[in-house]
């Protein structure tokens, strides 16, 4: 290595950099680098997402239109839901996550920086995957939760739900270790002084996102796996001619799919109490009861899949059950909900675009939830069952929080991102485009779903009634729509031309804002100890640049090195080495991929080869270069 | 030890950890947590479908899977998680020699469970219950393959281990790569006690 420079902000450079451009682009391991590429990723794919969706609604304008025929929108509507759930909502989640994490809580990475890599190629190379199926027209189409016998090898014999099933295996393994990455991160970078009890909402939601991302995966990877075993190896666990059960399916689907709705919500829920207390001018009301019922929330979250099977003839004592845990589920939102309006009603609230968006989706997260409350009612949820009104109750809850905390956040966290601020006009004007377009698009999907609209229907007659109902919904689909084509127009411009945003424009409450915008490489000049759970409001020193050593900055300057600390109270214990860039992760990516591809053509060589590149490139990544890399 | 300044007045902290202490540690920690909520599924599935399948079980009247060879498979793969224990033991005092030994013995008792297993007992099951045959067979082999296919990890991390142990890569500080593949060895051998108690016991006892 050259000799270092004497200052630690030059040294700091030196041991921090990677060089911009194409040479690292494919071999960075930088958290802030890595998560613009998340964040450009999901964005990419909501545009998809979206664009499907448009289509759909286009189809359903009317009644008796043929825009469309059967199958390609049951190829539609099960990719528009893949592509929202897991390839927009986890991953832009993860993405703000993987870029704020480590800056909200005073450290420079995050804790295995090649496997925050790998599970980005991961979540790319698993989306191209699932999207390359439309290349020959053969996409997945048995919804977004699969049913069996549908898509058992008897009623669906194309490679459909193999891209589906295999796919979803691929995003599992990118998703797991992102679990893993966010968690040990989480509990063991924390800077000094910030203990539990310190740590900012946001990263609380992240924390229980990912715990439930660690349980919950392992019941969709095994199901996935299972259905590919008996499509192609006639094994049999779905099958009850030969002892297995359709049910069993449905089971480890929704183990895996209702604690996934919280893996959505509970980062958006920390967004919003990021956001809020900055605009409202004062600290969060009951930080300490927010923060249990999101841990509530998750925890409830894994006692309520049965209620997705309410129609299912399963014992009407489980379903009494299961009602009883989806009506508790009202309580820790409820306290939530209370908290912000308690926050709004005692704060000077402030009008901003990223306040807007909160507000309107505190709105939208209400109505949703009495829709909530409304369906998990047996009797009623029996009534609605595969209705629009179904439909219309998770776009309010699903659809509501992966859309307005993400474009708050995007103008929350863009200026720290890339310097710069977003535009407010534009902002503003976007804001009510796509409030208004999202309700328009969405509530009369209630309305339609009572008076009997089924879901997944490609088509409708005339005589039903449903066409004015419909048209409103295409109308505020595509004034959604433009609203969010504003917000990234927005994006991308002030990216370039706005305003410079300073360390913190918002004089917010939380670390991030305590470093540069964009931040350096190595985050912090000096790692900074805390000692309150509003540090930029109490500690005036973090305001203007590094914190001096004799106030407890760690220059922690003599190597490519972050701090671990001790997990309730954030005691400084040992200082680690971090990697440097690493291909690896981007050939173990190809080498799955090429494993994958094998899998579902069922040529032996192909998976054969992927499988032998993934095993190199898992050498490599491991092989011992000096006392940084050890495993 | 090797200590490092932070920078921080006066402020020492090892650059070395092991154990809780170590970023490594806890990845594979989680690691476990995951892996263990994926047999958990699995093994509730079996018993999912073992009760939806009616009293008689195993159904069509195959037979009951036999115990002896199952048993001395379980002896010789709990056994291999002694001299793990104590490889991991022996380098926190810096025992180099004992560090080997211990993962050595502890692979090839791993070894020779997974060998009976291909080349003993899976024969025989195939025979009786293959997986295409009914869900009994398919749960028989999922289970039971899925676990095998965690013990050859197993052998191979320890291969990796051990290749870094005769290298000298570790000592009483540096060693949670040991630890971790200890770790993770218990895991796999934990398992197998619920692995034996639904696949092998349950049929005949329940």
């Amino acid at each position: 290595m050259t000799t270092l420079a004497d200052r630690p902000s030059e040294r700091l450079e030196q041991l921090w950099a990677e060089e911009p451009g194409l040479g690292t682009w494919l071999s960075t391991v930088d958290h802030k680098r890595l998560a613009k590429k998340y964040l450009y990723t999901a964005i990419t794919f909501l545009i998809l997402g979206g664009i499907e969706a448009s289509v759909m609604r286009l189809q359903l304008a009317h009644s008796n239109l043929k825009l469309l025929d059967p199958e390609t929108y049951n190829q539609l509507f099960t990719m528009h839901g893949i592509t929202m759930i897991f390839l927009f909502a986890v991953p832009v989640f993860s993405g703000f996550g993987v870029y704020m994490i480590p800056l909200m809580i005073g450290s420079r990475e995050m804790a295995f920086p090649r496997l925050n890599a790998f599970t980005y190629w991961g979540f790319v190379a698993a989306g191209i995957f699932m999207y390359s199926s439309f290349l020959i027209g053969k996409a997945p189409d048995g919804g977004w939760f699969n049913y069996p016998p549908l898509t058992s090898q008897s009623f669906s014999p194309g490679p459909n739900i193999d891209f589906y099933a295999l796919g979803l295996i691929f995003l599992g393994l990118a998703s797991t270790g992102a679990a893993i990455n966010f968690i040990t991160t989480i509990l063991k970078m924390r800077a000094p002084g910030m203990t539990l009890n310190r740590m900012p909402i946001f990263v609380w939601g992240e924390l229980a996102m990912q715990v439930s991302i660690l349980f919950a995966q392992p019941a969709l990877t095994l199901a996935t796996v299972m259905l590919m075993l008996q499509r192609h190896w006639h094994w049999h666990f779905f099958d009850p001619g030969a002892g297995g059960d359709a049910l069993l399916w449905q089971h480890l689907f929704w183990i895996f799919g209702h604690p996934l709705v919280y893996i959505v919500l509970l980062p958006g829920l920390g967004i919003v109490a990021t956001i809020l207390p900055t605009f409202a001018r004062r600290p969060m009301v009951g930080y300490t009861w927010v923060v249990l019922a999101e841990m509530a929330t998750a925890f409830i979250g894994f006692g309520v899949w049965v209620h997705h099977m309410f129609a299912t003839g399963l014992p009407s004592l489980a379903l009494s059950f299961v009602s009883l845990t989806s009506f508790l589920v009202a309580i820790p939102s409820g306290i939530q909900v209370f908290a912000y309006l308690a926050t709004l009603v005692t704060g000077k609230p402030k009008l901003t675009t990223p306040m807007l968006y909160v507000l309107g989706f505190i709105l939208i997260f209400v109505i949703g939830g009495v829709s909530g409350v409304m369906t998990a009612s047996v009797p009623l949820d029996q009534t609605v069952t595969d209705s629009y009104f179904v439909v219309a109750h998770f776009h309010y809850i699903m659809g509501g929080v992966a859309l307005f905390p993400t474009l708050a956040a995007l103008y929350y966290w863009g200026p720290k991102m890339f310097g710069r601020l977003l535009d407010e006009r534009w902002g503003k004007i976007s804001f009510w485009l796509t409030f208004i377009g999202f309700n328009l698009a969405f509530f009369p999907m209630h309305i339609l779903g009572v008076i009997g609209m089924p879901r997944r229907t490609y088509t409708y007659a005339s005589h039903l009634g449903w066409d004015s109902w419909n048209l409103t919904e295409t109308i505020g689909t595509f004034i959604m729509g433009v609203g969010i084509l504003i917000t990234i127009v927005n994006l991308v411009r002030s990216t370039r031309r706005g305003e410079p945003a300073g360390n913190d424009p918002w004089d917010a409450d939380t670390l991030e804002w305590a470093t540069t915008s964009p931040p350096a490489d190595y985050d912090f000049e000096t790692i900074p100890e805390v000692r309150s759970l509003h540090p930029l409001w109490d500690q005036p020193e973090l305001k203007d640049g590094a914190q001096p050593p004799e106030l407890g900055g760690r220059p922690l300057a003599h190597g490519h090195r972050v701090l671990a600390t001790s997990l309730l109270d954030a005691k400084p214990e040992a200082v680690v080495d971090m990697p440097h860039e690493s291909l690896w992760p981007f050939f173990l990516t190809v080498g799955l991929m090429g494993f994958f591809y094998g899998a579902l053509t069922r040529i032996g060589l192909v998976a054969a080869l992927g499988g032998f590149v993934s095993l190199v490139s898992i050498v490599g990544w491991i092989w011992p270069r000096g006392q940084t890399q050890e495993m | 030890m090797d200590l490092v300044e932070t920078g921080k007045p006066g402020e020492l902290l090892p650059h070395v950890a092991s154990g809780a202490r170590s970023l490594s540690w806890w990845g594979m920690a989680l690691l476990i947590a995951t892996e263990a909520t994926l047999f958990a599924l699995l093994i509730a599935s079996y018993w999912y479908l073992r009760f939806r399948a009616g009293p008689v079980w195993p159904p069509h009247g195959i037979e009951k899977p036999s115990l002896g060879l199952p048993l001395i498979m379980s002896g010789i793969l709990w056994s291999s998680s002694i001299p793990a224990h104590w490889a991991d033991r022996a380098i926190q005092k810096g025992s180099q020699f004992r560090l080997r030994l211990g993962l050595m013995l502890s692979w090839m008792l791993g070894a020779t469970f997974l060998l009976l297993q291909i080349f003993a007992e899976y024969p025989h099951s195939l025979k009786i219950n293959p997986p295409s045959s009914g869900s009994y067979g398919t749960l028989f082999f999922s289970i039971t393959g899925l676990h095998g296919a965690h013990v050859a990890v197993g052998l191979l991390v320890s291969l990796w281990v051990q290749a870094r142990a005769w290298q000298g890569a570790f000592d009483e500080h540096r060693h949670v790569s040991v630890q971790n593949f200890v770790m993770y060895w218990h895991f796999v051998d934990i398992v197998w006690v619920f692995v034996l108690a639904t696949i092998y016991l349950s049929p005949r006892f329940l």
